[in-house]
């Protein structure tokens, strides 16, 4: 152990010696030691709320169950974790919670992994000890990214907390009080009005069905049977390395060629990789970056990969909104070019393009439908799938992904780099941009291309890259709270940056709000993992090899920047007004 | 007529850097000035506190003091104390608001009445009691409300 460690304590938890950290919560170390006491509003590395009282305990002196979450450990405690009393409170709660929550569990999107359900299994809940008028609530379908249903909720407070203390968003909170209390907007008025930037994140936290991902599985079982419709599917670069948990493999592994042969059976007729639009990302941005460079633009640049990100600056920080890149998301490019170059390549009419992207994301449903994400009076895509939707499609057809063999995708957008593939973890687009500004600017390529500054699962992380003569400072940012106090320090002033890459979600797509609910931090780190894996074990590892990628310029685009890309994978952002 | 932003500005006048503690007396003095906290007064304060719109109108729906919509010319006080309750004061307050087709804390869409569900206005002995403008009703029943209600229609306060 490192200095630092804090001093160590015995404790007694159910007749056991057990061994604490002196001003640790109790909570901390009985899970440390394998003493599971149940949660429903404890969050890591947040401050204890002590809201849901499910993991009171018996302490020796205590008169009452004290709460383990917020009760500090001391020398010589004696705990009883799981005494009759401890249970029977803890079933008393479920049992009061229960009593004003809906009777829907088979119909519920969260039937089979709802913490409520789990919790009243766990504790024998077998009839209706409390009943009583169940609160009328509205349903909130007015965002195009998530659903809420305030008769699920259970007043954690989980999805607050995250909107407030770790996005910097609140756009929720606790309404009224008392019986009449909700979790709800300012006004309660839909979210769709609200400061909501769609991430999702509270989503993740939701222990039950009150929020959830705005679904559009029916519109894509509708059309994969429609014979008039060419449906094609893209995946971004996170989801192959996140959906085998959703059955039961371990997190990090990355089944790629599975998921596309499931993705054909399922009935797509075509399957491309958002990496592939990543690498033409990576070109037209760090292209844009180069001409701000050297032709005196607004500096720093922000990504404009992450919606949720966007939707932020327009809100909040309306006064950097140019130094938004006007590059569209790889989502966006894809579904542009699949509807122009791709369609008049195949001879297809675009009006009969169905185009599906499965994401990490609850905010990208949103991005799909902004009204200048499309051309013609055609949007870009038609329908977002998140991880969480595909495994939902994949079980529902009765397909074993473990049993599939892999296949490869279709050209010509399946093919990518890893630098496209590194998309899907913080400081990944980062890493990718400054291998193709460094070839941009010297003609030549780095010599390590690995830039372990920006890699990681840090909140933020700055560097200083030379690239020839140019020493340029990049920062890569993960959770909006943390990209606020970098905001904050460029209105105050702050000028040595000249390239910021911001993730919307804590850690980046890859713990995305679209993603599986059982994922947990370890998990997380073993999805970036993967991807770091892919990069190291693969050949092509910089966006602008990507031979596919250049072919495209030389068949249709032009150059970056060119005439084409500006009319088909720009676009640009302007100030948002919300109720905030 | 004073414009309605110059009193709310007044008022955030005299609270200059002022940050989340000082919430509660702001929302107070601008619904003492206004007769309610308009949705323009919300964000407004949330501007000058800093605060999002969100955590202020949960403060603000957390008390019973604060009203959201303009009270009418005519305000309506249920008493649902405990005396009242006794006396039946829930059947009355169920018929004022049919007759007034509004829930508490609500105004009608003519702006002639709002209701407001209040704890004890200190008249026990008169149970169960209303109070329009300021005038007491004793020992009403649901049955009286109609009448005593539109005794007031038309009238100014």
């Amino acid at each position: 152990m490192s200095e630092g460690t804090p001093a160590v304590i015995e404790i007694e938890v159910n007749n056991r010696k057990i061994e604490a950290r002196k001003g640790e919560m109790l909570l901390g170390a009985l899970r440390r030691n394998g003493i599971h006491v149940p949660t429903l509003c404890h969050m890591e590395n947040l401050f204890p709320t002590g809201a849901c009282r499910l993991c009171v305990v018996e302490v020796n002196g205590q008169r009452n169950l004290v709460p383990s979450c917020a009760f500090p450990v001391y020398e010589g405690m004696t705990v009883q974790t799981h005494s009759p009393r401890v249970v029977r409170a803890r079933k008393t709660i479920i049992e009061l919670l229960l009593a004003d929550h809906p009777d829907d569990c088979l119909y519920c999107v969260r039937n089979g992994n709802c913490e409520l359900q789990k919790l009243a299994e766990q504790l024998g809940v077998r009839e209706r000890r409390y009943t009583g008028a169940k609160s009328a609530y509205k349903l909130d379908i007015s965002s195009p990214s998530i659903t809420r249903d305030p008769a699920k909720c259970i007043l954690c407070g989980r999805c607050v907390r995250v909107c407030e203390e770790v996005q910097t968003v609140s756009a929720i909170d606790f309404i009224g009080r008392g019986s009449k209390a909700t979790v709800s907007t300012a006004f309660e008025e839909g979210l769709n009005v609200s400061s909501c930037v769609n991430c999702g994140q509270c989503v993740m936290v939701c222990p039950t069905g009150a929020l959830r991902e705005q679904s559009h599985v029916k519109e894509v079982l509708g059309v994969l049977n429609d014979p008039n419709k060419f449906v094609v599917v893209q995946h971004a670069p996170s989801i192959s390395v996140s959906l085998a948990e959703e059955f039961g493999l371990k997190a990090g592994t990355d089944v790629v060629g599975k998921m596309t042969a499931a993705l054909r059976r399922l009935g797509f007729q075509r399957v491309f990789d958002t990496s592939f639009s990543a690498d033409l990302t990576i070109l037209e941005e760090g292209s844009e970056l180069v001409q701000r460079l050297t032709t005196g633009g607004k500096l720093p640049m922000l990504t404009s990969c992450s919606p949720g990100w966007i939707k932020f600056v327009e809100t909040f920080y309306p006064d950097l909104v140019e130094n938004l890149s006007t590059c569209k998301s790889p989502q966006q490019m894809m579904g542009a070019i699949i509807k122009s170059y791709y369609a008049q390549r195949q001879g297809i009419d675009p009006k009969s393009i169905y185009s599906v992207s499965i994401m990490p994301c609850t905010a990208k449903k949103f991005e799909a439908q902004r009204p200048e994400m499309g051309s013609d009076g055609m949007p870009d895509i038609d329908a977002v799938l998140t991880t969480r939707e595909l495994a939902r499609i994949i079980r529902m057809r009765g397909l074993d992904l473990a049993a599939l063999e892999p296949q490869g995708p279709d050209t010509p957008f399946g093919e990518r780099s890893t630098a496209g593939k590194l998309f899907g973890a913080t400081g990944g687009v980062l890493e990718a941009a400054i291998r193709t500004a460094h070839w941009l600017v010297t003609g030549s390529e780095m010599e390590n291309l690995k830039v372990q500054a920006v890699r990681g699962l840090e909140g933020r992380k700055e560097a200083r890259v030379k690239i020839g003569e140019l020493e340029l400072g990049v920062a890569a940012v993960n959770g909006l709270g943390n990209a606020r106090k970098l905001l904050d320090e460029l209105r105050a002033g702050r000028s040595d940056l000249h390239f910021i890459e911001v993730m919307t979600c804590p850690g980046g797509c890859i713990a995305g709000g679209g993603q599986p609910f059982i994922g947990d931090a370890e998990a997380v780190r073993a999805r970036m993992q993967a991807l770091y894996k892919i990069d190291r074990d693969e050949e092509q590892r910089v966006s602008h090899r990507n031979e596919s990628v250049q072919r495209l310029y030389k068949e249709f685009l032009g150059k970056p920047l060119g005439e084409k890309s500006h009319h088909l994978l720009h676009t640009h952002y302007a100030p948002r007004e919300v109720v905030m | 007529m004073v414009t309605a932003e110059k009193d709310i500005e007044e008022i955030l006048g005299k609270y200059p850097n002022a940050s989340r503690d000082a919430l509660i007396p702001v929302l107070q003095a601008v619904q003492e000035a206004r007769g309610f906290l308009s949705r323009e007064a919300v964000l407004r304060i949330g501007r000058h506190l800093k605060l999002p719109a969100s955590k202020i109108y949960g403060v603000a729906t957390f008390y019973n003091q604060f009203r959201f919509q303009a009270p009418g010319r005519n305000h309506v006080q249920v008493c649902r104390g405990t005396a009242c309750h006794v006396k039946g004061s829930a059947a009355v307050l169920e018929s004022v608001k049919r007759v007034l087709k509004v829930n508490p804390g609500e105004t009608t869409k003519d702006g002639e009445f709002s209701l407001e569900v209040v704890a004890c206005i200190g008249a026990c002995g008169l149970a169960p009691v209303i109070c329009v403008n300021g005038e007491f009703h004793a020992s009403v029943t649901p049955q009286k409300i109609q009448d005593i209600l539109d005794s007031y229609r038309g009238k100014a306060r």
